[in-house]
């Protein structure tokens, strides 16, 4: 399906990444969004709030985060495309209703324009420290798909794939975006509505007696969902529940329920992993990096080849579910991966436990506050070839 | 090209910049990107918008030391022209940046932008005859790129004294290499600092 026209500001803007984020997200169909304020990702807000009088959308201020939180599950189940706005201190409160959304199954996007933490950290400074946070945030066992974008014409364009992903697997989408990417100011080209491929929400069309919200047998074949009001009596609850959505509290009832959470993301795995790779069959390493340090990391890469350094790229544009199998692959053949993230050591954990025992994983850690200093990316690739 | 405007905050020091990040983007064809300082330092005092222009793709976003300065106050002046590199160029506001020692390794041209605004009668377009000011000196951006990137940044009914604030500090700045007798165009040597 192509984008409605209404929402598309078709044309070149020169937009910061958290305006084009929002202009994403109205492309897209988005039309209900509760948030609270925060920097960096305020203006987000600001302008779905300006922007959707003018579509026929629904902003909200709420009392906090988890309200927030909350409101977008409910309203999904409306029938409408539903997200929410934070940074660090918000996502920390958005938890424990992430974890319902995951559990009944809720399509929404939950956009993180990082900051430095913990707690409330570097308000107005950039990080990419919560991308653990992401995959493990809310308490249980679950699977999820987290983005990270690199300049505000990604913001606009992969807050699009969010919102698809989101209606594709029946799940959560974490847009993790850094305040580095949300306030720098690119040009952003919005194509025509037709131009944009939209993936609409699969709805149950059948005798209503006998709908199901969840099918656990089969994790490609997500189930259509229904629209609160259009009659039918269905229950959606946080408690392990079986496929009529009614809670059995069980051994049994939870590993079906729990399995099929993880399976479909983990199965699809290759269906949902969006990387870019460079110069990648002859690498003797490869750079590994997401967000706005794959730029910067590019600096570095383009000096090492300049030097005749064999260096590779791999960009992780969708963070989890993690591509394990391509780095698996790719452990063979290279003699180290660099890791660049500006954490002191998150998404590296998974690099290193894909490759271990075939090659080396070197981190680069930067605390946050800025962005590497490409010559620091530049030592470490240097490094692993000396 | 790394360029960076600077004065106090309600200068419309951000706007300056997102006017050249958009003419140079949009209508040169060239990328641009812009960042500003967000840190509490943003608030009252000197505040700056850092712009990178390249003809290629924009991977590194800031900006530690500049090729090109926009000094709009003497505060912002004392802080951000200490780290313009050797070769770059300084442009000030006449009336508002008095530099006591003018350094000799780097180019300076001044205009009263601020009086210039004042005389057509409101200060706030400052800054616009400071960006017609940049486009003469510059020549980073075309003179046609800017004039097209103004419509749509400023509100509908304040386009033409815009356009006309822009223009007056476009001639000053063509008298001003006038008089100078060569183009000028920053001659630093970039080292291996990012």
């Amino acid at each position: 399906m192509k984008a409605d026209p209404i929402g598309v500001a078709t044309g070149s803007h020169y937009l910061d990444g958290d305006h084009a984020c929002a202009e994403g997200a109205i492309a897209a169909g988005c039309r209900f969004l509760a948030g609270y304020p925060i920097t960096p990702s305020t203006e987000v807000a600001e302008r779905i709030a300006e922007r959707f009088p003018k579509v026929g959308g629904m902003f909200i201020q709420m009392e906090d985060e988890l309200a927030s939180m909350a409101a977008i599950i409910g309203a999904a189940w409306t029938g409408v495309k539903t997200m929410t706005v934070t940074s660090g201190p918000g996502f920390s409160l958005m938890m424990e209703n992430l974890g319902l959304a995951v559990m009944m199954e809720t399509p929404c996007v939950i956009v993180n324009v990082q900051r430095g933490g913990p707690s409330t950290g570097l308000p107005t400074l950039t990080a990419q420290a919560d991308m653990m946070q992401a995959r493990w945030g809310s308490h249980g066992d679950y699977e999820i798909i987290a983005i990270s974008p690199n300049s505000p014409q990604e913001c606009f364009d992969l807050v699009i794939t969010a919102f698809n992903l989101s209606e594709r697997w029946r799940v959560p989408v974490l847009f993790m975006m850094d305040e580095c990417v949300g306030h720098m100011t690119e040009k952003v080209e919005i194509p025509e509505a037709d131009r944009i491929e939209i993936t609409p929400r699969k709805y149950y069309k059948g005798d209503k007696k006998k709908y199901k919200p969840f099918n656990f047998n089969d994790s490609s074949n997500i189930t259509p969902m229904v629209k609160a009001g259009d009659g039918y009596f269905i229950h959606l609850t946080g408690l392990t529940h079986v496929e009529n959505g009614y809670p059995v509290i069980s051994a049994e009832a939870q590993d079906k329920n729990v399995r099929h959470l993880v399976d479909k993301i983990k199965k699809n795995e290759e269906k949902i992993c969006i990387l870019e790779e460079d110069q990648i069959n002859d690498a003797e390493v490869i750079v590994i990096s997401y967000g706005i340090s794959s730029r910067v990391a590019l600096k570095a890469v383009h000096e090492a080849r300049e030097k005749g350094l064999k260096v590779g790229v791999l960009r992780l544009i969708t963070v989890w579910p993690f591509p394990e199998k391509r780095i698996r692959q790719l452990a063979k053949q290279v003699k180290a991966f660099v890791v660049p993230e500006l954490n002191l050591g998150q998404v590296v954990l998974e690099v290193e436990r894909c490759s271990s025992g075939q090659t080396k994983t070197i981190l680069v850690p930067h605390a946050g506050g800025s962005v590497h200093n490409p010559n620091d990316i530049l030592a470490a690739i240097e490094e692993t070839v000396a | 090209m790394d360029i960076q405007f600077s004065g106090f905050g309600g200068q419309g020091i951000i706007k300056s910049g997102t006017l050249i990040g958009k003419a140079a983007s949009i209508f040169d064809d060239k990328y641009a990107t812009l960042t500003q300082s967000f840190g509490p330092e943003a608030r009252g005092g000197a505040c700056s918008a850092q712009v990178v222009i390249d003809v290629k793709p924009v991977l590194y976003p800031y900006i530690t030391t500049p090729e090109i300065l926009v000094a709009m106050s003497q505060e912002a002046y004392e802080k951000f022209s200490v780290d313009l590199l050797p070769g770059g160029i300084l442009l000030t506001d006449t009336d508002l940046v008095k530099p006591e020692k003018i350094r000799q390794d780097v180019k300076m041209y001044s205009i009263p932008s601020t009086r210039i605004a004042e005389k057509m009668g409101n200060r706030i377009f400052a800054n616009v005859v400071m960006i017609g000011f940049f486009t003469a000196i510059t020549k980073i951006v075309t003179y046609k790129a800017m004039k097209e990137a103004l419509p749509g940044s400023v509100p509908e009914r304040f386009i033409k004294i815009n356009i006309k604030a822009f223009k007056k500090g476009y001639e000053f700045g063509i008298e001003a290499l006038k008089k100078d007798g060569k183009p000028a165009s920053p001659k630093v040597k970039k080292g291996g600092k990012s």
